[in-house]
C-alpha cells in the first residue's frame, strides 16, 4: 500500500472515530450526568440558588458586591463580582503592594496594619463567596451601628455563620457573606435601615 | 487546628488515596491494553469506523493514525468554534479566527491553553461537543502512545506495536469514561453545576444585579482533571466556585488529575513482566512531585507573612496550603487547571511551578505523556550511566544503540528548543513586551511561562500576560503542536526500533534498572538536564526577582 493511500485511509478512519466518539462522550456522557443531577442533586445542578421573599437573590456559591454600611462586605474583586467575567487581578510580587493595599484598606475602612489579609487581597475568581471569620468580626461594629442593632446580637450571628474546616481539616474556617447577610436581613427586617 | 496541621493532613489523605487506588487502577489498565476480547460497544465503534481491531500496526502506520486522528480533530474543532455563531445555543459567544485556531490546537494537544474567557468565548455547544470530547480523546491518544512504547520494550523481535484505534477506543471506553462518570457525579453532589439554562440576571439583596452562569460544567470538570487537560469552563478555571465549590471538591480534583499518571508505572511494570521496574518509575515521579510540592508550599507559606498575607489570587475556602498543592500538581501533570492565580504567587512559588513544567512534565506528567516522558529519561539515564561504568547501555534487555539514543535525545530537545527560542524572540520583539503586565524579571517570567506552558502542553498561565493577539496565538499554537507531535512521532519510532530487537537475558554486565540507586540516578539526570538547560533563563526571571 502506498504512503498516500495509507494516510488517506487512516485519516478517514480518524474522521469516523471522531464522530462516533463525539456521540459517546460529547452527547451521551453529559446527558447521563445531567440526568443524575436532575434526580439526585437538583439544587446543586441549578447552581445552589438562594431566595429571599420569594425571589432568587443569587447563588450561595458566588460572592456579590455589597453596597452600604448595613451589610457585611466581601473581599476586593478584580471584576467587582460581575458574574459574567471571572478572574484575579494578577497583581504580581514585583508590583508595589503598599499602594494597592492602602487603596483597598481605605475602601474597606480598615487600618492596613491590623486588617485581616483577605480584606486587602482580591481572590483568584473575583467571585469568592467567603471571608475569614476575622474579617467578619472586624465588620460587626459598623454593621450593628448602621442597623441600630446590639453588637452582641450581630456577633452571635457571625459566630453562628462561621463554618469550620470540612471534616475538621479540609480548607479554612470561613463565613459565607450572602448567607450571613440573609440572616441579618431576617433579624432586623421590621425596622430595617 | 492550625493551617500547617490541616495542610499536612490534606496531603497525607491525598497520598493515602493515591496509594490505595493506583494498585487496582494500574492492574486494570494493564488488562485493558492486553485483553484479547472486545466489549460489545467497542465492536460497534469499530464497525462504524470501519477498522479491523484484530490487525496490528507497525510504528509508521501507528504514527500516521495518531497524526491523522489529531489533524482531523483540529479541523473539526476549529470549524465548530468558527461556526458557533450560526449554530444552536450561540448565546453571543465568539472568537477571532487566530484565537479559534489556537484553541483548537490547544485542546487537541491536551494543552488547554486558553487565550479566550470561557464565559464569552465559547457557546455551550462548543464546550460540550468540542472541548469535552477533546478532553476525552486527547488523553486517550497520550495513553495509546505510552502503551505502544511499553510494547516496544516488552515484545521481542517483532514489527508491530499494537493497533492505535483499539488503544484509543479502549482507553476512552474502559479507563476514562467510567472514572469521569464517577468523578462528575461526586463533583455534582459537591455543588458543581450541570444545567442547560442560559446566564440569568438576578437582583441582589442590596439592590444590585448579578449574572448567574449556567452550563454543563460537572461533566466537563471531571474529565478536565482526570485527563490532565485543564481547560476551565469559566475564565477563573478551578478557582471559580461553580467549578470548584469547596475544599472537598478541591481535594477530589487534585486526586483526579494525579491518579492516572501515578497508576501508569504499575501498568508498565505488569506489561514488561517485572513490577519492580514500575516501582522505580513511580519512585522517580513521586520524588519529583514531592520536591515540587515542598518548594511551592514553603514559598507560599513564607509569603503569607508579607503585606498581602499570600492571599492575593487565592480563595478563602481553600487557603494557602491547598492552593500550593494544587499548583504543584497541576504543573507537574501537564494539566494546567488552576485554583489560584500563579502570577500572584511569590517569586519562588511562581518560579517553582514554572520549573515543575520545565522538568518536561514527568512529575508525574500527563496521561500517557508522563510515562513515555519518564521512559525517555530512563533511556538517557542508562546511556549516561553505561558510559560512566563502561557497560553496554540497555533497558530491559533492549540495547540503547545509536538509533535509540538519537531518537531519545531529539525527543527530549524539542521542548527546551521551543521554549528558549520563542521566549528569546518575545524578549526582543516590541509586540510581545507590550503584552506583559509586569516589567523586569517578572515580565520575563510571564513570557517564559507562556511558552513553557505551550511547549509542555500544560496550559496554565501567568494570566496577566495578554496572550490574545495574532502573533502570540499563532506562535503558541505552533509550540503546542510541535511540542506534542514531534516527541510522539519520535517515541513511536523508538518503539519500532526497540520492538525489532530480541530481548537479551540479564547477565553480570547488566545495569539493574529497578534499584533505588537507579531511581536516584534517574532523578539526578532529570534535574541536571533541566537545570543546565534553563538555569540562565531562570536566573534572570524568578531567581533575580526573589533576590531583589
Amino acid at each position: 500500500m502506498s504512503t498516500v493511500t495509507n494516510v488517506i485511509k487512516q485519516s478517514l478512519a480518524g474522521l469516523r472515530a471522531m464522530l462516533v466518539l463525539t456521540v459517546l462522550v460529547g452527547v451521551l456522557y453529559p446527558a447521563v450526568v445531567w440526568g443524575v443531577g436532575q434526580v439526585a442533586a437538583r439544587g446543586q445542578s441549578a447552581g445552589s440558588l438562594v431566595s429571599s421573599g420569594g425571589r432568587v437573590v443569587g447563588s450561595s456559591l458566588i460572592g456579590q458586591q455589597w453596597q452600604g454600611d448595613e451589610w457585611f462586605h466581601g473581599r476586593p474583586s478584580a471584576s467587582d463580582y460581575a458574574g459574567d467575567t471571572s478572574g484575579g487581578t494578577n497583581l504580581g510580587p514585583g508590583a508595589d503592594p503598599d499602594a494597592e493595599v492602602a487603596k483597598r484598606a481605605e475602601a474597606a475602612g480598615l487600618d492596613p496594619s491590623t486588617a485581616p489579609a483577605d480584606a486587602l487581597t482580591a481572590s483568584g475568581s473575583g467571585l469568592d463567596p467567603h471571608i475569614t471569620p476575622a474579617y467578619a468580626v472586624a465588620q460587626v461594629e459598623r454593621v450593628a451601628a448602621a442597623r441600630g442593632l446590639d453588637v452582641a446580637r450581630v456577633e452571635a450571628l457571625v459566630e453562628a455563620h462561621t463554618q469550620d474546616r470540612i471534616a475538621g481539616f479540609l480548607g479554612q474556617p470561613r463565613v459565607n457573606v450572602l448567607e450571613l447577610n440573609l440572616a441579618l436581613a431576617r433579624l432586623s427586617a421590621p425596622g430595617a435601615g | 487546628m492550625s493551617d500547617t496541621a490541616s495542610g499536612l493532613l490534606t496531603i497525607a489523605v491525598l497520598v493515602a488515596a493515591l496509594a490505595a487506588v493506583h494498585v487496582p487502577l494500574g492492574t486494570w489498565m494493564a488488562r485493558v491494553f492486553t485483553d484479547t476480547r472486545d466489549w460489545r460497544v467497542e465492536r460497534l465503534v469499530y464497525r462504524l469506523c470501519r477498522v479491523d481491531p484484530a490487525s496490528e500496526q507497525r510504528w509508521t502506520t501507528y504514527a500516521v493514525a495518531v497524526l491523522g486522528f489529531s489533524v482531523v480533530g483540529v479541523v473539526l474543532l476549529f470549524a465548530l468554534i468558527a461556526l458557533q455563531g450560526v449554530l444552536p445555543f450561540a448565546r453571543g459567544a465568539s472568537m477571532n479566527l487566530d484565537t479559534a485556531l489556537n484553541t483548537a490546537v490547544s485542546f487537541v494537544t491536551n494543552t488547554n491553553w486558553q487565550s479566550y474567557a470561557g464565559e464569552s468565548g465559547t457557546s455551550p455547544l462548543v464546550q460540550t461537543l468540542g472541548l469535552t470530547v477533546q478532553n476525552f480523546v486527547s488523553p486517550a491518544v497520550g495513553l495509546a502512545v505510552a502503551v505502544a512504547l511499553v510494547r516496544g520494550l516488552a515484545r521481542s523481535s517483532g514489527a508491530e506495536i499494537g493497533n492505535f484505534w483499539v488503544d484509543l477506543v479502549r482507553g476512552t471506553v474502559r479507563v476514562l469514561l467510567p472514572l469521569a462518570l464517577v468523578g462528575a457525579v461526586v463533583l455534582l453532589l459537591g455543588g458543581v453545576i450541570q444545567n442547560l439554562t442560559s446566564p440569568t440576571e438576578v437582583t441582589t439583596l442590596s439592590g444590585g444585579s448579578q449574572v448567574v452562569q449556567g452550563g454543563l460544567v460537572a461533566s466537563q470538570e471531571a474529565i478536565k482533571e482526570l485527563g490532565t487537560n485543564g481547560g476551565g469552563y469559566f475564565n477563573a478555571n478551578s478557582a471559580h466556585p461553580f467549578e470548584n465549590p469547596n475544599a472537598f471538591t478541591n481535594l477530589l480534583e487534585i486526586f483526579l488529575l494525579l491518579v492516572i499518571p501515578f497508576s501508569l508505572p504499575r501498568t508498565y511494570g505488569i506489561l514488561v513482566g517485572d513490577r519492580r521496574q514500575g516501582w522505580a518509575v513511580l519512585g522517580f515521579m513521586a520524588t519529583l512531585w514531592g520536591l515540587m510540592v515542598a518548594v511551592v508550599t514553603w514559598a507560599e507559606v513564607s509569603a503569607g507573612s508579607g503585606p498581602l498575607g499570600g492571599l492575593e489570587g487565592k480563595e478563602v475556602r481553600f487557603g494557602i496550603w491547598p492552593s500550593a498543592l494544587f499548583a504543584a500538581s497541576t504543573t507537574g501533570t501537564s494539566t494546567g487547571a488552576v485554583n489560584s492565580m500563579h502570577e500572584s504567587f511569590s517569586p519562588l512559588g511562581g518560579g517553582g511551578v514554572l520549573f515543575s513544567m520545565l522538568l518536561g512534565e514527568v512529575s508525574p506528567g500527563g496521561v500517557g505523556t508522563g510515562l513515555y516522558g519518564a521512559l525517555l529519561l530512563a533511556v538517557l539515564t542508562v546511556f549516561i550511566s553505561g558510559l560512566m561504568v563502561g557497560r553496554t547501555p540497555e533497558l530491559l534487555g533492549k540495547q540503547v544503540g545509536r538509533r535509540e539514543i538519537t531518537l531519545t535525545a531529539l525527543a527530549l530537545l524539542v521542548m527546551p528548543a521551543l521554549v528558549l527560542v520563542f521566549t528569546g524572540i518575545g524578549m526582543v520583539a516590541p509586540l510581545v513586551s507590550s503584552q506583559m503586565l509586569a516589567n523586569g524579571p517578572h515580565g520575563l517570567t510571564e513570557v517564559m511561562y507562556a511558552y513553557a506552558s505551550a511547549a509542555n502542553n500544560n496550559g496554565s498561565a501567568f494570566a496577566g500576560f495578554s496572550a490574545d493577539t495574532p502573533y502570540t496565538n499563532l506562535t503558541l499554537a505552533l509550540c503546542m503542536f510541535l511540542g506534542r507531535f514531534v516527541p510522539i512521532v519520535l517515541v513511536l519510532a523508538l518503539a519500532g526500533s526497540l520492538v525489532a530487537q530480541r530481548r537479551r537475558p540479564v547477565n553480570a554486565g547488566t545495569l539493574p534498572t529497578h534499584t533505588p540507586t537507579f531511581t536516584g540516578l534517574f532523578v539526578g539526570v532529570a534535574v541536571v538536564v533541566t537545570g543546565l538547560t534553563f538555569f540562565p533563563a531562570l536566573a534572570l526571571g524568578p531567581l533575580a526577582e526573589a533576590l531583589s
